[in-house]
């Protein structure tokens, strides 16, 4: 094998791709491939998004009425507790990183697979077997806690299966903890001659600052979950207050997993997006260094806010000021991240194929979630707010309006890479219009509902909120409707769609350097980096019409 | 109640709405910023537009990187100290507050006026005066949340929380329980009675009979064995509650505290972690023994050793 500079073509692998290189049951279970890995992931996570997906439509249905007709209390609070536990530990936290992030981080700097090839399988298998441990406790009866457990509810009063939720959780954490370990240790070590880490994609980049969160709060959770544990099965009183106990040291513990938590959830999204408006902007980065810090920052910073989930909670009102404080910090490097996405657009040729509908969504959506966090950080506005539905649709906006169009920019930008197939085009765009505005009916009237004071895990209501409730429900549906479109025509493409080229988008970044897919070792040989990323044109000029790679359209070999 | 608004029936509800548009403003005006730039973007240097690219003007430099990231700093400092410091003012309830005890449970309100008449799931207040709420839970995490006063403060078993408001309009208000507590969250809820004060007078004397909170309070001390101790005859070496509360007290361990309510609770429920300097920590601990009413009225009685017994009229 030779090294050769990537500024010409690789020459392109002849051995069979990594989907070709076996069709036995025991080829995919048994893999040490990262990219088929990632494939597992995607069909783990996609399996339970719909799961979630399912519970949440019930909810809905069901606050259509303010009595809440359909549902009773008790199978109400275990349907909103099971869309929240399975959507954020099953879904929202392995997601990209799982999917993406596995298939794409030793392509984009050149390796040939994760450090840790056995790990990252031993990964995949501990996010199964937690998820089959939640699993679990809904089929034999379902958790009525809340994803956030909050004690002594959990520990004490409810009488549902909390022990099995929290172990399902407590398992699938050892996942995350080990993928990030597998990623920080691929990112130090593998990556090929040349590739600095100034020269890094901006995926890489948040991928990495995700392992570093996920490495380091990942353990609090765990603890706590355990706390929990024991205090149910063991009646050891940590948090039981007739025992000298604290019900809010769990909320601490917890917060300060499941704020930065947010954080593995959002970095991802912000990686996906800066590849993908680059490239259907054909523009290199603006601010590229800035952009690094900024993902940086948030990871560092987010790990000290924790305290703005209990600003009600009973905690110490100066404790409040600081973290409202930083707190309105940490919105100043998202900010900054918005503002150069919209800059890199400037003097672009922009094409709006289904990828980058999908990420200019998440840039609208983005932006008013991180807008409404201000609200959220200013402390009468947040007595008025918190746990109420203006939270809910804050964290959705982010989660849901950010993350999960971030998910699917990526899914049709790297389809092609992933699947060698092409899409119909046509179908991704309406599916991404249709989500965008069915999200945004969804969402949008939960921000008004929460300002007049409605609560979350309300089950029935006052008739006054009906009329927003049910154009939130309607908006749902929409939504629904949305998501279970790209399932239809991906599966579609994968049998009668077109093949797709080494290049489609005309990108620039190794991984379409190889063949679509890759086979096996991902590279015909070890590649040399020259550059920086995103040289969709000469530095300092923009590109021209008809200029070279002005368009998102590329070779057909 | 507007279609946007909730009523604004405190004065802190007035202080928060002012907070909110400023807020909605800036928000509304980033949102339209940034919508305009990626919409004019979009159209004029879509794929194959006449626009001019070329080169790229000197401007779009790292300047520009730095003007907007210290703009964003600057902002949101100063929202920061404009918002806290609107905060700091209304942290401690005004001395001349009226004080109402709140017992949360699943899932029921029950309220208690320093005359000791009960409401359940009802609270009635009179107009403009303070109205200070210490709240306590006998089971789970419950939030007492009044969206018309802009006012929520969680409820926590085993500690006292507490919050104030100056109602400034009459009517019947929502009190929701906002912290999820189990299977009939969504039912707690209840009604904040805003009237005015000589009807809240009238209201309130032609409530049933209870005994004052204190007078109970000392029935419970006597009911319970705190008597053999700490009454004035008793041969036990036991700190002498005349005049305690409000006090510093010195402790074994060299701390000093102030015997306040907390201190008192912590006292009765959990006495060897607070033990009073010059006593042996011999006092059993009333876990399990005293209910959350019997605590909340032995605590009056006390603090009417020290002549302290609030009068609501």
């Amino acid at each position: 094998m030779t090294d050769v500079a990537i500024n010409g073509e690789l020459p392109l692998p002849r051995e069979p791709s990594y989907l070709g290189a076996g069709h036995t049951v025991a080829s995919w279970l048994g893999t040490t491939d990262h990219k088929r890995i990632a494939i597992l992931y995607a069909a783990t996570i996609t399996f339970f998004f719909f799961l979630g997906g399912i519970a949440i439509s019930l909810v809905r249905l069901d606050l259509f009425t303010p009595a809440g007709d359909l549902l009773s209390d008790d199978t109400y609070n275990k349907l909103f507790t099971f869309h929240g536990v399975v959507m954020v530990w099953f879904f929202m936290v392995p997601s990209i990183p799982g999917t993406f992030g596995n298939f794409l981080l030793p392509l984009m700097i050149g390796a040939r697979d994760v450090a840790f090839p056995r790990l990252n399988l031993f990964s995949w298998y501990l996010f199964l077997a937690g998820g089959f441990c939640t699993l679990y406790a809904l089929i034999a009866g379902g958790v009525d806690t809340g994803w956030t457990f909050y004690t002594p509810f959990s520990t004490m009063f409810s009488n549902t299966h909390v022990v099995a939720a929290a172990l399902g959780v407590f398992i699938a954490g050892f996942s995350s903890i080990a993928t990030g370990v597998n990623f920080i240790a691929t990112t130090h070590m593998l990556r090929a001659p040349g590739m600095k880490w100034f020269r890094l994609p901006l995926f890489v980049w948040a991928i990495y600052a995700t392992s570093l969160v996920m490495v380091l709060a990942t353990p609090v959770l765990a603890v706590t979950l355990l706390l929990v544990i024991a205090e149910r099965w063991l009646h050891l009183p940590i948090f039981n207050p007739d025992f000298g106990g604290d019900p809010l040291l769990f909320q601490h513990l917890f917060w300060f997993y499941s704020h930065p938590a947010v954080y593995i959830m959002v970095l991802p999204a912000m990686g996906v997006v800066s590849e993908v408006i680059t490239c259907f902007a054909r523009r290199r980065v603006f601010g590229y260094d800035f952009m690094v810090y900024a993902m940086v920052g948030i990871a560092v910073i987010g790990f000290f806010v924790w305290g703005h989930h209990m600003f009600v909670s009973g905690q110490s009102p100066y404790a409040s000021i600081v973290f409202s404080f930083l707190s309105f910090i940490v919105a100043v490097p998202s900010a900054i991240k918005v503002f150069n996405w919209t800059a890199t657009l400037y003097r672009g040729q922009i094409g709006f194929e289904a990828p980058m509908l999908y990420a200019l969504g998440f840039l609208g959506l983005f932006t008013i979630g991180g807008l409404t966090g201000l609200f959220l950080a200013s402390i009468p506005v947040d007595i008025q707010v918190t746990d109420t539905y203006f939270v809910v649709a804050h964290f959705h906006y982010i989660m849901v309006g950010g993350t999960v169009s971030a998910y699917f920019a990526g899914l049709h930008y790297w389809w092609p890479k992933i699947t060698g197939r092409l899409y119909p085009d046509i179908w991704a765009r309406f599916a991404a219009i249709l989500m965008f505005f069915g999200f945004n009916f969804t969402f949008f009237p939960q921000f008004i509902v929460g300002y007049l004071g409605m609560p979350r895990r309300y089950h029935v209501y006052p008739p006054e909120f009906q009329v927003y409730n049910v154009m939130s429900s309607a908006g749902a549906f929409v939504l629904a409707a949305a998501y279970l479109l790209p399932p239809l025509y991906l599966t579609w493409s994968l049998i009668w769609g077109a093949r797709a080229s080494r290049n489609p988008w005309n990108a620039t970044g190794l991984e379409w350097k190889t063949s679509s897919p890759p086979p096996r070792e991902n590279f015909a040989v070890v590649p040399h980096v020259e550059e920086a990323p995103y040289q969709y044109h000469p530095e300092g000029v923009a590109p021209e019409h008809g200029g070279e790679n002005y368009r998102a359209q590329g070779d057909q070999t | 109640m507007s279609v946007f608004m909730p009523e604004a029936a405190s004065a802190q509800a007035v202080q928060t709405d002012q907070i909110y548009y400023v807020l909605l403003a800036l928000s509304g005006a980033v949102i339209v910023l940034v919508g305009a730039l990626l919409l004019i973007f979009s159209i004029r240097y879509r794929r194959g537009s006449k626009a001019k690219r070329g080169a790229l003007p000197p401007i779009m430099s790292k300047e520009f990187e730095i003007g907007w990231t210290s703009a964003t700093l600057f902002l949101a400092l100063f929202i920061f100290w404009w918002v806290s410091s609107s905060q700091l003012s209304a942290l401690v309830a005004p001395k001349n507050a009226l004080e109402i005890h709140v017992v949360a449970k699943q899932w029921m309100w029950k309220t208690q006026h320093s005359n000791g008449a009960r409401e359940i799931n009802e609270l009635h207040v009179p107009l403009d005066k303070p109205v200070r709420l210490i709240m306590t839970s006998e089971d789970v995490i419950h939030s007492f949340f009044v969206p018309a006063f802009r006012m929520k403060k969680d409820v926590l078993p085993g500690r006292y929380t507490e919050t104030w408001f100056r109602a400034t309009k009459l009517g019947v208000f929502h009190l929701f329980c906002a912290e999820y507590c189990g299977s009939e969250h969504s039912r707690m809820t209840g009604r904040i009675v805003v009237m005015q004060a000589d009807g809240y007078a009238r209201w309130l004397a032609a409530q049933p009979e209870g005994d004052g909170l204190a007078k109970a309070g000392e029935a419970v001390f006597r009911a319970r064995g705190c008597s053999g101790c700490h009454s004035e005859a008793s041969k036990v070496h036991a700190p002498n509650l005349n005049g305690l509360y409000g006090r510093k007290v010195q402790l074994a361990d060299g701390r000093t505290v102030t015997a306040d309510e907390a201190y008192l609770r912590d006292s009765m429920l959990l006495p060897r972690r607070d033990v009073a300097a010059g006593f042996e920590p011999i006092m059993p601990s009333y876990a399990g023994i005293l209910t959350d009413g019997e605590i909340i009225s032995l605590t009056a009685y006390i603090r009417s050793l020290s002549g302290k017994e609030d009068n609501p009229q």
